[in-house]
């Protein structure tokens, strides 16, 4: 991955900041200036509370190039708490314990690797939530 | 606007051609259709592709083909929309006639893909998702194919064994076309036990890739007879678009451009769904099969399973769907495969597909669907003769 281009993203992959729509309230991840809802400008930064559950999920035998030895690895679409879904790995987890509706927080771990000397890209993955008193 | 026809044909076998590079695929199939319209002069050449540059290290292809092919000095260039590049190239050749800017145009589709390594092709196609928020997280095609089948087995509680119809629909209609890669029927147990690449989506699920190339010649249909004894006439063409990655939706099980660009193109033509004697639909993935039946009208929300499983989508069925083996059978080369189905569709409705010839077959549509649903091309021709 290119420097710049990692270098882009660091708030929407470590922090999970998106937007909020200053016209519907909407709110947006990934950021992209433009509300999908409403069609005003969204600028505003948010940052998102990083829960959410599980709304699909498939576990991967075969991998794309430079994922070959994450194998296997299950990914997810996970329905955040304030709204949009999300694309991500699960990590800590059994695969066969995973279930749509499984209450889900994200957390930060390697992505890939750019081979030996590369670039590690760190990024956003989701755990089972560990349950807190409320 | 000027009334178009399709007034020649051609492709290529799909399949591994390892003695043959994309611009001799591309001529073959050029060559085939000129042949077919009894033409020696184009006026242009759309040349839908997508991996071209990432597979085979060539770009520029549109002026590449022209030469190889002696068309030197012709207008020519290509069109991209990822697997939706083959419709879409027919698409833009259909504006050049019908607006009057072009007389003879070839639309093509193309690709050569069996030169690399699966994880290659792999990391190639899944450029056609999002690359800073699907690819980067180590998703690939058949992982976002497998998001979708299983949030729908969840939402409308079918099992993974209620999509082999599908499957098993496009293997036995591809025994019979000679251009198919696949010429094997495949029964139920042979689905069941195939092998898992991304749960719930296995081998069986999933179409091959594949090389090939196929092309169409389109005339005005005023002069289309002095050219052939069988016009197919273009009765719509539509593009329409969606978010490129699946969180983006505004509901991941429904392609809202699939609906978009099937109600354009019943619009344009003046029918319905229930006009169509055949449907070529996309079906890269069992799955895929399902929502675009859905958005296009031929199965309510969450009934594209059911439909296939009533057996409805053979045949004889109420909708007779992959008629000459779909991208499950055929292959699926993909910047070629939407110019493959409208080829067989065109096949159909001249009434010249062999053993695999419906019995009523008037009008048909293809839907060609680029990414997991962010380009959809819907295609609507009619035999006029
Ligand atoms: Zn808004």
């Amino acid at each position: 991955m290119e420097v710049a281009r990692f270098w882009r993203t660091t708030g929407q992959r470590y922090q999970l900041t998106g937007e909020i729509c200053p016209n519907c309230g909407n709110k947006i991840f990934p950021p992209r200036d433009v509300c999908p809802t409403c069609e005003h400008e969204a600028k505003t930064a948010y940052t998102f509370s990083g829960k959410g559950e599980v709304y699909s999920y498939s576990t991967i035998h075969a991998a794309p190039e430079g994922f070959e030895k994450y194998v296997p690895y299950t990914v997810a679409l996970v329905r955040l708490q304030e709204g949009p879904l999300i694309t991500a790995q699960l990590t800590d987890v059994d695969t066969h314990e995973v279930k749509v509706g499984m209450p889900v927080e994200m957390v930060t771990r390697v992505l890939r690797e750019d081979g030996e000397r590369g670039m590690l890209v760190y990024g956003y993955k989701f755990r089972p939530a560990v349950a807190s008193p409320r | 606007m000027r009334d178009v026809s399709i007034i020649g044909i051609g492709q290529v076998e799909v399949g591994e051609h390892w003695d043959k590079s994309l611009r001799e695929l591309g001529y073959y199939a050029l060559n085939a259709a000129m042949r077919d319209a009894c033409i020696q002069h184009i006026d242009s050449l759309y040349v839908g592709n997508m991996l071209s540059g990432e597979l085979t290290g060539q770009e520029h292809i549109g002026s590449i083909i022209a030469d190889f092919a002696g068309l030197r000095g012709v207008e020519a260039v290509k069109i991209e929309a990822a697997c939706g590049s083959g419709a879409a190239a027919l698409r833009m050749g259909y504006i050049a006639v019908a607006g009057g800017m072009s007389d003879f145009v070839a639309c093509m589709g193309v690709e050569k893909m069996t030169d690399r390594q699966g994880n290659t092709v792999t990391s190639a196609l899944a450029m056609a998702a999002d690359g800073d928020y699907e690819a980067l997280h180590g998703l690939s095609f058949v992982s976002i194919n497998a998001l979708l089948m299983r949030r729908y087995m969840h939402e409308h509680g079918y099992t993974k064994d209620d999509f082999a119809p599908f499957a098993i629909n496009a293997h036995a209609n591809a025994v019979n076309n000679p251009y198919a890669m696949f010429h094997n029927p495949i029964t139920r147990k042979q689905f069941t036990e195939s092998k898992m690449i991304a749960d719930p989506v296995s081998l069986l699920d999933s179409s091959p890739i594949a090389d090939g190339a196929a092309c169409v010649i389109l005339a005005p249909t005023a002069i289309a007879r002095e050219f052939t004894e069988k016009p197919v006439r273009v009765r719509a063409s539509a593009i329409a678009t969606d978010s490129v990655a699946v969180h983006d939706r505004r509901d991941p099980l429904f392609l809202e451009g699939g609906a978009i660009s099937a109600q354009k193109a019943y619009s344009a033509a003046g029918v319905g769904p229930a006009d169509m004697d055949l449907f070529e639909v996309h079906d890269a993935f069992t799955i895929m099969s399902a929502l675009s039946l859905e958005a296009a009208g031929f199965a309510s929300r969450g009934k594209g399973v059911a439909l296939a499983q009533e057996g409805q989508i053979m045949p004889g069925g109420r909708i007779p769907i992959t008629t000459m083996g779909g991208l499950k059978a055929r292959g699926h080369p993909v910047g070629a495969t939407g110019m493959y189905q409208l080829v067989e569709l065109a096949t159909q409705l001249r009434g010249e597909a062999g053993k695999s010839q419906l019995a009523n077959a008037r009008l048909g549509m293809a839907q060609n669907i680029g990414g997991s649903g962010a380009t959809v091309v819907t295609t609507i021709l009619e035999s006029s003769f």
